[in-house]
């Protein structure tokens, strides 16, 4: 018995700026913001800022504190690592990281 | 039920008695009755003489001097207390009330003193010490118009040479007699004296030293002088300064004890000889001795604040150190200035050239410092103040030599009990308490400890403390770029780099952040590099400036079209209300006298804003840092008070800005009258008009810390108004912090107001040119943001909820009805605060 992988196709590469995000719908409403670095890696999180509870994290500026990737949170800039979610002005709070795959241009991304 | 406290005299030293009260007067134990004898609220008299420079009594008056929203102080103006009844412990007034007391404290200052020279009472004969002797001042010397125009000055000391200086200022050259052979006898010494006037007659003030005043009579409509040795003078007004006495009749007349030489008897309790009478300032004669100066009053002021409320202080002797610029000339004087002491030695460097005179007083053996004179150059004394009766670190030669080899005398050579605020009394100690309690800045002391709050001869001191406590100072930008925000301005624009990519790698490390990236975002918007979404340009802004609408609570955004000058049709109010009828939107109006529109999600934001370009609205950048609006009252065209047509400035400076972008916000107001309706004094910059032109206020705002603009120009046209705008607002995009308000910016500036009238009025720095040009292209290249959406698809394209699914509306985002409107619903946050 295999688990079933699900990879959702969202937008190409070329639709999102560099260092900037946007956000995508999964199935189940479920949100993710999409984000391409400068160096065309992708990342995806929850959409979904966890001290306010709106969907705007995709709407955040991207950038580096001490050489970690984060995205500010518009809403009360608190920031989050791109890779692990972590929130970097709080240790107990974490944001859901979602799998992204990238094929022929394609950015897919799969269940957290 | 609290207890009441009479006071009587409201100048300076009275309103500082109540605002010590009312700080400490947690629990309300006391209910404060005021009475002051002048028909304003206390103002700054010791900087009276500025007066002269904007004719606006508003200008001097004292913080919080109205009592306004404290329902514990009741101030009655133009109503003094005229008699005492001790036994029933009450006072009556001049308007005829009585009010009983729990305590009187009297406050009552000084009257000026005038001699008795034959003719002193003469019409064009005035006295220097209230906004109404300087009107009356004016008021002559603008009547005459014969010949050359000249003012008798009786007195040379310190209030003489401000009189001589409100004089020059107002057009006549001064003639200062002085009985004494040199000027300010009483603070400096004969070397300094002569120092002194040499200084002062280069700025067209003769000086008469060593003789007196004979008699004035009048000579075909002017005064003519007659002096002790033979001068006669023609002058048009002449001024008695030759100094003050205490104004205890009203004690006397109760039968309080006074001293020797006039003045109520206080003991360092500044209590009287009736146990419920206090007597604090000039009036009081503490231990035998008047003060005539500012700062022994404040303390007298604390210390009477502190027993009212059971506490045990005193006041031990005041400190008579004065710092003070007369006519350009720094001169300052501090502990036993003339070598009274026992076996002192004195140490003079008298640089003539130079045009500097520096005294120190020491101890016989040389070590411990006992006073000094510094003349022409005092920017030691905030050092050398707080070190009398003290050791001095080094050689006291050394300490004011001219420059080469001096050792400087640092912070760190004071103790922690040295007095480093004398306006205040506050200690280093205090000071460094309050640094380690977390103040890291010069504002944040002040705010903490009241230090440099008056003359600000303190506040280098402040920041050699903040220093030396290891408090960075640090103007980095953030951890990416080390220059502060003017510096990467001047980068910008001397270099031309256009893209934060190119400014990051050749002048930051890193890949920037959310402080830097929209800074440099803002820098070259200010700078002019087209649309902020244009390119690179895009990934650099704040939610707010990158969908040009206003993020809310649920991550919806609000809209607000610009209104110039809150003037609008009833067929655009229209549109306004048809949009937000058609999107179901919020609708509200603003404090800056337009609409906004709440709700709205980022797929509808282009759809909104087709419509209201459509009908001739554009962006009214509610979302920048940049300029919001110019608020106007309804001006002259209809109201019956007002004397400029307010509204059609308020538009044309509104239109003339907009787009501006700034390290902070930037509001601003027009007022067509005195009256002030439109509020421009809460404003960056506010104009009021007047008869005869208008009232420029600049480094107002409300918010966490209010402050009331200042007055930065009075009277001038238009043309010299817009002028004055241009470069006050290019000075501040230019060279402030970023997130700095302009109230900030001017109190971090060295010299402040002064500095920035230098800078924008003289042209100081020679940059006027340069910010006039940088304003006329910023007008001139100005262009709707959001037509420059509506015209471009690759930026509408960013106007999508979801990338996969455009249109598709955010589930997260649902709404109630709140007395007929749509508000949103609270929606679960994953952390809880």
């Amino acid at each position: 018995m295999t688990a079933v992988e699900v990879w959702t196709p969202v937008c190409t590469v070329a639709d999102l700026i560099p260092n900037r995000g946007a956000a995508a719908l999964l199935e189940g409403n479920e949100q993710v913001a999409i984000f391409r670095s400068s160096t065309d890696e992708v990342y995806a999180l929850s959409n979904i800022d966890p001290f306010s509870g709106a969907a705007v994290l995709s709407r955040g500026i991207v950038g580096d504190l001490k050489g970690v990737p984060v995205v500010a949170s518009p809403m009360h800039k608190q920031h989050f690592d791109l890779r692990t979610g972590a929130c970097v002005d709080d240790p107990d709070v974490t944001v859901a990281v979602y799998p992204v795959r990238v094929e022929d241009g394609t950015i897919l991304v799969g269940r957290p | 039920m609290p207890r009441t406290l009479v006071v009587a005299g409201n100048g300076p030293v009275g309103h500082r008695l109540v605002e010590a009260l009312r700080d400490r007067d947690t629990a309300g134990e006391w209910r404060v009755e005021v009475f002051a004898e002048e028909s304003r609220p206390a103002y700054d008299r010791v900087a009276l003489t500025s007066y002269v420079d904007t004719w606006d009594p508003l200008a001097l008056q004292l913080d919080g001097a109205t009592y306004e929203g404290d329902d514990l102080v009741t101030l009655h103006l133009g109503d003094p207390v005229t008699a005492i009844d001790r036994t029933a412990r009450k006072v009556s007034t001049a308007s005829g009330s009585t009010v009983e007391y729990d305590a009187l404290v009297l406050a009552t200052g000084s009257y000026p003193f005038v001699p008795p020279v034959p003719g002193h009472d003469l019409p064009g004969c005035h006295v220097y010490r209230t906004i109404e002797d300087l009107d009356a001042i004016r008021a002559d010397a603008e009547r005459s118009t014969r010949g050359r125009r000249a003012a008798l000055v009786v007195g040379g000391g310190l209030l003489g040479l401000e009189a001589a200086k409100a004089l020059r200022d107002m057009g006549l050259s001064p003639h200062v007699v002085e009985l004494a052979p040199r000027l300010m006898p009483l603070q400096v010494d004969d070397g300094g004296g002569g120092l002194l006037r040499n200084l002062i007659e280069k700025l067209d003030v003769t000086v008469h030293p060593g003789t007196g005043t004979q008699s004035i009579e009048e000579d075909r409509g002017r005064l003519l002088a007659k002096l002790g040795n033979g001068t006669e003078l023609d002058v048009d007004l002449v001024v008695f300064s030759a100094g003050v006495r205490p104004r205890d009749q009203l004690a006397r007349e109760a039968g309080l004890a006074v001293g020797e030489r006039g003045g109520i008897a206080v003991g360092p309790d500044c209590v009287t000889s009736d146990e419920n009478i206090y007597a604090i300032g000039e009036c009081a004669c503490v231990n035998g001795m008047v003060y005539g100066l500012v700062a022994p009053g404040n303390a007298m002021a604390e210390v009477v604040a502190d027993r009212l409320l059971g506490g045990q202080s005193t006041f031990e002797r005041g400190d008579l150190s004065t710092k003070l610029k007369l006519l350009g000339v720094d001169v300052a004087s501090f502990g036993d200035a003339h070598a009274k002491t026992e076996g002192a030695l004195e140490v003079v460097f008298n640089d003539a050239v130079a045009g500097t005179y520096k005294k120190l007083v020491v101890s016989d053996d040389a070590k411990t410092l006992l006073g000094g004179v510094l003349v022409g150059d005092a920017a030691q004394y905030p050092l050398l103040r707080p070190l009398v009766g003290r050791d001095l670190p080094g050689d006291p030669a050394a300490m004011i030599a001219p420059a080469g080899g001096a050792p400087a005398v640092g912070v760190g050579a004071l103790p922690d009990e040295a007095q480093v605020c004398s306006c205040n009394n506050v200690t280093k100690g205090a000071i460094n308490g309050a640094i380690t309690e977390g103040c890291v800045d010069v504002p944040g002391l002040k705010e903490c400890t009241r230090a440099g709050t008056t003359c600000g001869s303190c506040v280098p001191m402040l920041k050699q403390l903040l220093e030396a406590a290891g408090v960075q100072q640090s103007n980095a930008l953030c951890e990416h770029f080390p220059q502060k925000r003017a510096e990467l301005f001047e980068i910008i624009r001397s270099t031309g780099v256009h893209t934060f990519s190119e400014l990051i790698s050749r002048y930051g490390t890193g890949h920037g952040c959310d402080i830097c990236k929209p800074a440099v975002a803002s820098m070259l918007a200010s700078l002019g590099n087209g649309h902020i979404l244009d390119g690179e340009q895009a990934t650099l802004q704040d939610t707010n400036d990158h969908f040009l609408a206003n993020m809310q609570r649920n991550g919806t955004y609000s809209v607000v079209p610009r209104i110039p000058g809150g003037e609008i049709t009833p067929a655009k109010l229209m549109v306004i209300a048809q949009v937000a009828q058609d999107f179901g939107l919020y609708t509200k109006i603003t404090g800056g006298q337009r609409i906004d529109l709440f709700g709205a999600t980022v797929d509808q934001l282009p759809e909104i804003w087709k419509r209201l370009v459509d009908a001739g609205f554009e962006s009214g950048h509610a979302y920048g840092k940049a300029l919001r609006t110019v608020k106007s009252c309804v001006g002259d065209t209809w109201c019956r008070y007002g004397v400029q047509d307010s509204v059609r400035l308020a538009i044309e400076l509104e239109l003339r800005y907009r787009g501006l972008r700034a390290p902070h916000k930037i509001k601003a107001a027009v007022s067509g009258c005195a009256r002030e309706c439109a509020e421009a004094r809460g404003k960056d910059f506010g104009v009021i008009a007047t008869e005869h032109g208008w009232n420029l206020y600049v480094g107002g705002n409300g918010g966490f810390t209010p402050r009331h603009a200042e007055l930065f120009v009075s009277d001038v046209d238009t043309e010299t108004l817009f002028r004055y705008i241009d470069r006050f607002l290019m000075f501040y995009v230019r060279t402030a912090d970023r997130l700095q308000r302009t109230a900030a910016w001017i109190e971090a500036m060295e010299g402040g107001m002064e500095h920035l009238r230098e800078v924008i009025v003289d042209d100081k720095l020679g940059i006027c040119e340069d910010l006039d040009a940088a304003m006329a292209k910023h007008v001139e290249s100005y262009a709707d943001e959001w037509a420059g959406v509506l015209d471009d698809p690759a930026k509408l394209a960013r106007f999508r909820s979801f990338v996969n699914a455009p249109g598709t509306p955010d589930p997260t985002i649902t709404f109630r009805e709140e007395r007929g409107q749509s508000v949103p619903l609270g929606m679960p946050a994953v952390v809880t605060r």
